[in-house]
This record gives structure tokens, C-alpha cells and sequence, in this order.
């Protein structure tokens, strides 16, 4: 039989739609694509809700990927966190193809989303709630190592959630080393090498992903946060903060005008950064006592 | 997952070429030919300017060639993709003709068979006054339709077999053989063909997956690894450029 252009076409697009029939799930349309899956929004049918279903592309339904995308399920069943997007199911579709099922989250990416947020302090109370996220994923034992702002979403009532945990590795995995994957710009040098990644490779991405949020604006940052930045991304891992929280710490320093440890404080600067700090108090004490000099001088 | 209706999925015809057994080397050469047929037939007629008559010619002894010169015991899956390499073979044996058309007419005649020749001639002496892309876009396009035209055949067996001939004339008069400008609805094939709707839309699904099924197998067969797997059913999908 031969087939003809209109025919080769209609069968290309037979492989483009997941195959969902006997299952739970209609689907309305696609979402988004990204590496080697597509997202769809669906319909589950039996609790008659509007869901997410990450399926892998017909092409890539390889036994390693499909493995890949249900270990990435089955790390987000283990993180329940408000800043994780809850997984609800997981599986084979008729057409072998690898699903999970996830809340449908309503937002936009932070890449997009960066720039209307109304300040500088804003950027960095969202760069906060990312934080406690990997934070909370690391003490669980797992990194994400594809950190950067189209990973996170903003919802619509400012929930912050990381997502794409597609990369995601145990910690014991992720010892191994032997695998090169991430972003280029956002992976730690030695992730990039393959070499053996802990918390401090998030660091990296954080500390990158940061610097993109203080520059969101074109305003250059103050030094101390520079200097956060600069700590996070330092080339040499173990030049870096030991961990997501210790960073965090430094930057709610910085938020709350104090020093960091990413910027040891001369006796001057320290000088400087209180009179700045407390510039009403200090004000209030100078005019008291250029009254009470006013008064003594003129007795 | 789904049901195991086609055989279990059979190694590549790279192994099968290497086997010292018969039926293994036929078998691949049989899958090998009916994916290829088509575009070494067309990339002779087009790129090459042959008539129709030596470019079958032609074909076959490429075929035989290929398992007689043990080309594919040569391939290596880390340098490219089979079907870079098998281009490669046809251009140079094309090159070297005086020999290839000493050899005898042989290879390759079970998949010519299931053939439908005198369509390709057609096709292509349209596509030659029509002017044609690329020898590398005109190879891809014609083993896409290849691939799909091989696991088409599979399916259409494998529904015989089972005496389901009506399930593949739903697919071929729906998906395969559809006049764009008048697409029948499934109410209509149903009255046509003497089943019920609901027997249209499940017949229908139930073929569609397994045309899925057997695109992929034959595509396993014709690769040597996951990640040349990955990459050509990427490009046989449209997913990313070939």
C-alpha cells in the first residue's frame, strides 16, 4: 500500500496525542513542552477535576525514560510541601507511554513574572519561599539540579512553587556523579563536569537564579547582596555556603539591613551600616544634643 | 500497558544480519527492505536519474549488497544513525556501478513484493517534472513513509490473522485513504460498513494503537541503540528536524 503526503501526515499525528482511552483521564489540550515530555491539561473523570498529566513523547519512551519520569513521580509524592506541586498519579498509558498526574497549577513562570514584582524586597521574599522549598526537598534527601526562574512558578494568589523535578536526584545518586544534565548558566561547574553534586550544586543555580532577581529591575544591588551572590556562585564548591538555609540567612540579613557573613565588616563599614540602620535614632540623639549644647552655651 | 498483540518485540536487524542463521538474515533483510525499499527507489530515480526499470534494478542489488559485503557488520551506531549510513552505501555503490551492475538481480524481493511499484514509478516521475528538495530531504521523506508503510503492512497482518479485515478497512478508509475535502463521519462509516458507532470509534482507537505499536517496533528494529531509537523516532514523528 502506498501512502500518500495527506496520509503520512494524519499518522504523524496520530503519535502526538497520548493514547488515554480506558483510563481516567480525557485530554483537553497541551499546556507546555519541554525536553522530552509534554505537559496536557486533562480531565480526570472519576474525581471530576482539571489536572496536569506530564506524558513523555512518544519518541522518547525508551525503558530509561520512562523509569525517569516515574522516579521523578514518585520523588514528588515524597515532598509534600506547599511549595511543591502535589503528584496524584502515575503510570503506563495504553500506548506505553509514562504519565504523572499533578495538580494543575494556575501562574506564570518566574522568568516572566520577575520583572512586575513591585520591588526589590519583593524579588527577595519570593527568592525566600524558593529556598525553603529546596530546603526542605534537601533535608529529604533529594536535590532538584535544574534550579532557575522557569522552574518556579508564581500563582495567582503569590504561591511560589518549584517545579520540573524532572532532573531530581537522591542523594546518594547524586554522589555517584557520571551524568551530565541542568541548564548551562544555571549548573554548577561540577555538575557540568558530571563529577559528584550535593547541596551545594543548588546553591549554584540559587545564587544564579538570585542574581537574575536583583537584576530584574537594572538597578545594581548593594554589596552585601552581591557579595551573597558571589558566595553562592563561587566557582569552588566548597567556597560556598554549606547549605540552601545558610544562604537563606544571608539573604534575610540583607533584607533586614544587617550584615551578612558573605562580607566580613570592617569597623567603619560597621559604622556606616548602623548610622544608615538606625539614621532616625540617630538624628533624634544629634538634635537632643545640639539643644542641650544650644542651652549650656547660652545660660 | 498494552496487550501483547504483536510478537515480542524482535532485536535489530543489525544482530539478525549478523546471525549465522538463515531465517534471522532473511527476517532482516525482509525489515531492512520494506522500510528502505522506497527511499533508495526514489533517491535512484531523482537524485540519480535512473528509469524506473534499473532504478528496481538497482534497489535489489543494493540490498543484496548490503548483506553479501556484510556492510552492516560496519556500521557503528556511535559515528551516526543507520539510515546516514545506508545513504552513504547507496551513493557510493551507485558511484561504483560497473560492478553493481554485474551482480545478480537478488535481495530485497519479499519486501518489493508487498510493494506497490507501479504506484512509486508514478509518484516519482511526478515528483522528477516537479522538481525535488534535497537528496537528503527526499531520502528522509521516503523512509518516513517507509516506516510507516511497514508498520502499516504489519498491522493489516496481524488484524488478518485474527480475521479482523474490517477493523483495517475502518483505519484505511478513515486515516489512510480519507479525501481531506470530504471527511466521513464515524455515523457514516458505520452505516457504510455495517457496524454500530460506538464499534467505530472503538475499532478505530483500538487499530491507531496498534499502528503506534508496530511504527515503534519496526523502528527499534532499524536502530542499534536507545539513544539512535530516540533521535530517529524524533525525527520519523516530526518532533525535531531530520
Amino acid at each position: 500500500m502506498t501512502l500518500g503526503d495527506a496520509a503520512v501526515s494524519r499518522l504523524r499525528a496520530l503519535f502526538a496525542a497520548p493514547d488515554t482511552a480506558g483510563t481516567r483521564y480525557r485530554v483537553v489540550g497541551p499546556l507546555g513542552a519541554g525536553g522530552m515530555a509534554t505537559v496536557w491539561e486533562a480531565d480526570d473523570t472519576v474525581l471530576a477535576r482539571r489536572v496536569a498529566l506530564k506524558i513523555l513523547d512518544a519518541a522518547d519512551a525508551t525503558p530509561e525514560r520512562i523509569e525517569r519520569l516515574l522516579a521523578e513521580a514518585r520523588v514528588l509524592a515524597s515532598l509534600e510541601h506547599p511549595g511543591i506541586v502535589p503528584v496524584h498519579d502515575a503510570g503506563l498509558l495504553p500506548d506505553g507511554r509514562a504519565f504523572c498526574a499533578m495538580k494543575k497549577v494556575e501562574g506564570e513562570s518566574l522568568s516572566a513574572a520577575a520583572a512586575r514584582l513591585p520591588s526589590a524586597a519583593a524579588r527577595l521574599r519570593v527568592f525566600l519561599r524558593i529556598c525553603e522549598t529546596v530546603a526542605f526537598a534537601h533535608a529529604r534527601g533529594v536535590l532538584h539540579r535544574d534550579l532557575k526562574p522557569s522552574n518556579v512558578m508564581i500563582g495567582p494568589f503569590g504561591e511560589v512553587l518549584v517545579v520540573d523535578w524532572g532532573l531530581a536526584a537522591g542523594a546518594e545518586e547524586a554522589k555517584a556523579g557520571g551524568t551530565v544534565a541542568g541548564t548551562p548558566g544555571y549548573m554548577a561547574p561540577e555538575q557540568a563536569r558530571g563529577e559528584p553534586v550535593d547541596a551545594r550544586a543548588d546553591v549554584f543555580s540559587l545564587g544564579v537564579l538570585l542574581k537574575d532577581l536583583l537584576s530584574a529591575d537594572g538597578v545594581r544591588p548593594d554589596r552585601r547582596l552581591a557579595a551573597v551572590v558571589a558566595k553562592a556562585t563561587a566557582p569552588d564548591h566548597a567556597a560556598r555556603y554549606l547549605d540552601v538555609t545558610a544562604l537563606a540567612a544571608d539573604v534575610t540579613r540583607a533584607l533586614d539591613g544587617e550584615a551578612v557573613s558573605a562580607l566580613p565588616e570592617g569597623p567603619f563599614a560597621r559604622g556606616a551600616r548602623l548610622l544608615r540602620r538606625h539614621r532616625v535614632a540617630v538624628l533624634l540623639v544629634l538634635a537632643y544634643l545640639l539643644v542641650r549644647g544650644f542651652i549650656l552655651l547660652f545660660r | 500497558m498494552p496487550e501483547g498483540r504483536f510478537p515480542p518485540t524482535r532485536g535489530s536487524v543489525l544482530e539478525a544480519a549478523r546471525s549465522g542463521r538463515p531465517e534471522e538474515r532473511a527476517r532482516a533483510l525482509e525489515t531492512l527492505a520494506a522500510a528502505y525499499w522506497r527511499p533508495v527507489y526514489v533517491t535512484l530515480r531523482l537524485k540519480w536519474r535512473r528509469g524506473h526499470e534499473e532504478a528496481c534494478d538497482l534497489a535489489q542489488s543494493f540490498f543484496a549488497h548490503v548483506f553479501e559485503a556484510k556492510l552492516l557488520d560496519r556500521f557503528d551506531p556511535s559515528r551516526g544513525r543507520l539510515r546516514t549510513y545506508l545513504r552513504s552505501c547507496l551513493d557510493a555503490l551507485v558511484a561504483n556501478e560497473a560492478k553493481a551492475a554485474s551482480r545478480v538481480k537478488r535481495g530485497g524481493g519479499a519486501a518489493l513484493a508487498s510493494l506497490d511499484v507501479e504506484a512509486m514509478r508514478r509518484e516519482a516521475d511526478a515528483a522528477s517534472a516537479a522538481g525535488v528538495p534535497s537528496p537528503e530531504e527526499l531520502f528522509t521523506r521516503e523512509w518516513v513513509r517507509g516506516v510507516f508503510a511497514a508498520a502499516v503492512h504489519r498491522v493489516r497482518e496481524s488484524l488478518a490473522a485474527e480475521a479482523k479485515e474490517a477493523w483495517f478497512e475502518l483505519f484505511r478508509r478513515y486515516d489512510l485513504e480519507r479525501d481531506d475535502s470530504s471527511v466521513p463521519s464515524y455515523a457514516d462509516l458505520a452505516e457504510e460498513l455495517g457496524m454500530k458507532e460506538t464499534d467505530v470509534t472503538n475499532r478505530l482507537a483500538a487499530v491507531r494503537r496498534r499502528f503506534r505499536e508496530a511504527t515503534l517496533a519496526v523502528l527499534r528494529e532499524l536502530t542499534a541503540t536507545d539513544e539512535e531509537f530516540r533521535r530517529e523516532a524524533r525525527a520519523l514523528l516530526g518532533a525535531e528536524p531530520p
